[in-house]
Formats: structure tokens, sequence, C-alpha cells
């Protein structure tokens, strides 16, 4: 019986587990990342995951000629550092925040609609092993109203 | 994941994890809103290692705020007749029908609040919040929030804030729930009533060095991001007939000649200039065949 409860305990507990990250992961986006937007106005979307050292994710939008973006990469201030990259349609690097001292916006206006990838990646934090080594990141958008 | 080959060993630090994230989760939702949350989990790293390397991948449409933005800044007016009516809403009982009504009305909602008419914005509100409840979006948009809306319905800036953030709260909570082909759903009809505003809003007459017609043929950018996101969740038979109808659409945005010059960086101030030309041309015959196309399959969405 005891087995039974463990067994019932341990299922209940791993299927709760991305469900309450993912609310976390809401929660810190909704709360922290979204600060980072303004004066921007946050455009409604929202994009997160649960990423550890070394891991990835990558994000596609259309952004429109005239009007002022601001991307926000967020991640909680005890982990390494997420290096956050730009390119264009043609893989063409426009952006890295790695030149920008792992800054957690960037700010820009295009001439010509375009469609960019956003390519995020948690970074190994070599000697500094107190840093948490998994945790949230957001990828929001803010734009201007005119 | 096969759960029979995880040493017990792991599956006891996450069960330990795994409960103190619940236990967090509740706590930090709930009466210690005052504190700023802890929001990263420290996974033993036994846990770590036995997990899979998982790349993600995101699929951003512009959002119903965003769509709404471009339509104004484009000097394009509101009119009220382009709208799906309110009434229709008791006719969506599917789960797809009530996801892409609810994208129709968000996107309504936020080209009627741009435009600052006060009354339609509070009715396609509450519009959209019946439409979140039938799909199980549970707090979404809550009575608290119509109060909010209508106390401030003059600050558009804050209606932008409400309108954002419930829209973040529908497509977050189908996410969160494993629903990831209804927000799939949701955010194409947002984006298809967006166009549909759009091309019933131009002249025909007036094609050239329009600006809201620039905007309209910038959705062929959109739509392949539209056919991706699709593509993620094909298994969906709500998607995949979501799907048959956006290929029609991709089939004509295919016969518009878009050509961009190579981006230039320029960082002259706080905010960097993607430089580029780009050339385009939207022939009077491709336009309409757009518009009627675009009006066939939102008429079918929406009655």
């Amino acid at each position: 019986m005891k087995k039974i409860f463990f067994f019932i305990i341990i299922a209940g507990s791993l299927a709760l587990l991305p469900l309450s990250l993912y609310g976390q992961c809401k929660s810190f986006a909704n709360k922290i990342c979204k600060a980072e937007l303004t004066p921007y106005i946050h455009d409604g979307n929202f994009h997160a995951a649960i990423l550890s050292v070394g891991e990835e994710a990558e994000l596609y939008k259309t952004f429109y000629s005239g009007q002022e973006y601001r991307i926000a990469i967020c991640g909680s201030d005890m982990m390494p550092n997420i290096e956050f990259r730009v390119y264009d349609n043609n893989r063409k690097l426009v952006y890295t925040n790695r030149d920008d001292n792992y800054k957690r916006t960037w700010d820009f206006t295009l001439d010509a609609s375009q469609q960019l990838k956003i390519w995020v990646k948690v970074l190994d934090p070599g000697e500094k092993k107190t840093e948490l080594m998994s945790g949230c990141v957001a990828i929001m958008f803010g734009f201007k109203n005119k | 994941m096969n759960f029979k080959l995880l040493p017990l060993q792991v599956v006891k630090y996450a069960l330990i994890s795994g409960f103190f994230a619940f236990l967090f989760a509740c706590a930090s939702d709930g009466s210690r809103k005052d504190k700023e949350p802890d929001l990263s989990v420290e996974f033993d790293q036994d846990v770590l290692d036995d997990l899979t390397r998982v790349k993600q991948i995101f699929y951003a449409l512009p959002s119903p705020l965003e769509t709404a933005m471009l339509i104004k800044s484009s000097g394009a007016s509101f009119n009220e007749e382009l709208l799906n009516p309110v009434e229709n809403a008791t006719n969506y009982v599917t789960n797809k029908s009530m996801a892409l009504n609810l994208g129709i009305y968000t996107t309504d909602l936020s080209y009627a609040s741009l435009f600052d008419q006060t009354q339609a914005t509070i009715k396609y509100m509450a519009t959209a919040k019946r439409l979140a409840e039938g799909l199980g979006v549970l707090d979404a948009i809550d009575n608290n929030t119509l109060q909010r809306l209508e106390d401030n319905v003059n600050n558009r800036d804050v209606i932008m804030d409400i309108i954002s953030e419930t829209f973040m709260n529908s497509s977050s909570f189908l996410k969160e729930n494993d629903r990831e082909a209804v927000a799939a759903v949701l955010l194409v009809g947002g984006w298809l009533e967006g166009l549909y505003i759009a091309l019933n809003l131009v002249d025909e007459k007036n094609l050239d060095k329009n600006k809201l017609v620039d905007r309209i043929i910038d959705q062929k950018l959109s739509l392949d991001v539209v056919m991706m996101l699709l593509d993620d969740n094909i298994d969906n038979s709500d998607v995949a007939s979501v799907k048959t109808d956006m290929l029609k659409i991709k089939e004509i945005f295919d016969q518009v000649k878009v050509t961009t010059s190579d981006l230039e960086v320029v960082k002259d101030s706080e905010v960097t200039t993607l430089k580029a030309e780009t050339k385009s041309k939207l022939t009077i015959d491709i336009f309409r065949k757009l518009k009627k196309t675009v009006s066939e399959i939102r008429t079918n969405y929406i009655s």
C-alpha cells in the first residue's frame, strides 16, 4: 500500500513539474521581464522556456518598417549570462548582446520590413558555480505607440 | 521519456524538486504578491544530466495589438461595419470556432480601442471574455478586467496594457495546458482578421504609394511564420484545416514580387536602424483575388 501511495505521489509530482515551472515562467515574464520593455508597449505575445546551461532557443518574427521595437530577453539574476543574437533572413548577424555586456534589451527600427531570427543561449558560467544552472528564459517584444 | 529507465535516486530528486516547485508556484501567485518571486528552480545535477538537451523553436505572429497598431499608423480609419458582430458569439461551440473567433474578436477589440471607440472596446472585451471561458481559459479575462477597462476607458495606454495582458493570459494558459494547437488557431484567427480589416479599408483606386497596401504586402512575410506555426502543430485536425485555408492565401501572396536589398546596421543612437530598400508591387488583380479569398475564409470562420 505504501509503495502504491509513493508511486502516486511520484507520478503526480512529475506530472505537475512542467505545469508549475511554466506557471512560474509566466509570472516571471509578467512581473520582471515586462518591466524591461518600458516605455515600449508589450505586444501581448509571450514566449518562454526553462533552459539549462548550453541550451538554446530560437524565435522567428516579422518586424515592420517604420516601427520602433524593443526585444527583451530575461532570465533570473542568479542564472549565468544569456547571450542573444539577431539574424536576418540571409543568416547575417545583425546584433549580439555579447558586444553589449549581455544587456537584456535591444532597441531598433527598420527601413524595410524583415523576418528576423532571435537566437538565445544560456552560457556556461565557468568558475561561477554558485549560480543557478537552469531557469526561466523569456523573450518579449514591445513597440512604440505611433 | 521512459520513466522505467530512471534510477530511483533520480526519481526521488525529481519528486522533491517537483514538490517544492509546485508549492512555490502556489505561493507566488497567491498571498505573497508583494515579494519579488525567485523564479529559477534549482535542479539536482543528476536530474539535469538525465534530461535531453532540448532546442526550443518559437514562431511569433503579430499580436492583435500590433496588428491594430500597424493599421492605425498607416493612416487608416475606423469602420465598425468591418468587425465581427458580437451577436455571432453564441454560434461558436467548437474548440476551433471559439479559438479562431477569440483571435478575431481580440483584433477587433484592439482596433476599436486604438481608435478610441470606448463602447465597442467594452463590448468586444466582454465578448472575448465569453469565448475565453468557453475555451476553458480561466482568469484570463475576469470581471475585474472588465471593471478596470471601464474605469480607464479614456486612458489608451492602460487599455492597451489590459488588452496585451489578457491576450498573453489566454495564449499562455493554452500553452501551459498542452493546448498549443488551440493557441496556434487563436493566433491565426487574430492575424487573419487584421488582414481582412486592412484589405477592406483600402481604396483600390489608390494602390500605389499607399502605406496600408505596404502593410498588406508585409503580411507575405508574416504568412511564412503562420505556415511554420501551423506546421509545428499539424497533427491536430483543426490546425490542418486552417492550414488548407492559409495555403489559398499563400498561393496569392506568392504572386506578389518583393525584393529587399541587403541589410545595413546603423547604430547612431540608442536605437539601432536596420537600413534596407524594398521594392514591391500589388496589382489590382492580385489585390482583388486576395481580398475575395480572405473575405471568403473569414466569412466561413465567423458564421
